[in-house]
């Protein structure tokens, strides 16, 4: 039901906005300006800032949104999870605070480097790009989905599941 | 700098709906995500399933009514097949991919928050590499913005079709398999407690 949802939602977001669902052009265009503030003569020597206008538009209040919806559905729902280290990870490695955290930061730097080379991520390949019949989008979703079954039995393989 | 305000409105309703969905869907909890990997929790392959065939069928028959027009990426070589790597290791490592990171941070996820801060980090990364990247990926070439049926020279519903079974027969085949995510859920709750 929930992916019906998301479905009628991406015929909504193409009727209305003109745009395919997706998250990680918005955190590209934060980065991009936060680059520009703080280092100056960046916009005239990086061709990035030529190429591309970062802005705060429809895609950066589209992740806003995500977060106040999420927040909204899990009071009311009850369904609150502040956790730091989720269990499964803990029965692989541990209660380590530190350590969850500092792979979750580069893990998810590594991630949204890789979204940002393929030009999209779950939902702009995964779900935008492949109900659009894209060649590239479903070409990257084999690609990442393989990745990460792989990835996924070498580093968590061996614990049982909880 | 700034869309305009319709828009910036437009596009906060539409996430707090996606956000509303991601949450009740359950994909915004990393042992969902890491489980799909495991093959032990279908939850992430039938929600995006089902939003990819419902989604097709109404962008596709609403694309001759001018209602809507697509929006392709392009096929770049070195770029899709990279960042597919670099993407699957890191969201199995992470737990959660970039939307669902949102999410579980509106769940209270702290490893979530955490991720954003470097899902930053690594956007940053690329805006400060684009002039070496967009260099380096030009050099694999480019396949332009193509679609499966304009590739194959077929009509759309047919993949549209090809697809839809595809779901059907995965629903038919995985049912077995999802009956147990419910008591799933109830014990990593109780053990989160009994944890804490």
């Amino acid at each position: 039901m929930v992916g019906v949802g998301i479905g009628v939602l991406s015929w909504f977001a193409f009727w209305s906005a003109d745009h395919p669902l997706g998250i990680t052009t918005a955190f590209e265009h934060t980065s991009a300006l936060v680059l520009k503030a703080a280092v100056p003569g960046l916009s005239e020597s990086n061709s990035y800032y030529q190429d591309e206008s970062p802005k705060i538009g429809w895609e950066w209040m589209l992740v806003l949104g995500v977060f106040v919806g999420s927040i909204i559905s899990s009071f009311t729902s009850g369904d609150r999870e502040p956790v730091t280290v989720p269990p499964l990870w803990k029965r692989r490695f541990g209660s380590s605070v530190p350590r969850r955290l500092t792979v979750a930061l580069l893990g998810a730097g590594l991630m949204m480097f890789g979204a940002r080379l393929a030009q999209g991520c779950t939902s702009g390949h995964g779900i935008s790009g492949n109900l659009q019949l894209a060649a590239s989008s479903w070409l990257f979703s084999i690609i990442f989905f393989s990745t990460a079954i792989l990835t996924a039995f070498a580093v968590y393989g061996r614990t049982r599941n909880v | 700098m700034f869309d305009p305000l319709w828009k910036l409105a437009l596009g906060l309703l539409t996430g707090m709906v996606f956000g509303l969905l991601l949450q009740k869907g359950r994909v915004a909890k990393f042992h969902v995500i890491v489980n799909q990997f495991l093959f032990r929790d279908w939850t992430v392959v039938k929600i995006m399933g089902t939003a990819v065939v419902v989604g097709a069928i109404g962008i596709y028959a609403l694309l001759p009514t001018g209602a809507v027009s697509l929006h392709i990426k392009p096929l770049v070589w070195l770029g899709i097949v990279a960042g597919g790597l670099c993407f699957g290791a890191g969201m199995a490592i992470f737990g959660y991919c970039p939307g669902t990171s949102v999410a579980a941070c509106g769940e209270g996820r702290r490893d979530a928050m955490v991720g954003v801060i470097g899902m930053l980090l690594g956007a940053g990364l690329y805006v400060v590499l684009y002039p070496q990247l967009s260099g380096l990926l030009k050099t694999w070439g480019d396949a332009g913005k193509v679609t499966l049926p304009e590739w194959s020279g077929t009509s759309p519903w047919l993949w549209i079709g090809v697809v839809c079974f595809g779901a059907l027969a995965a629903f038919a085949v995985f049912d077995r398999s999802w009956g147990d995510t419910s008591p799933r859920l109830h014990k990593d709750t109780r053990q989160r407690h009994g944890a804490s």
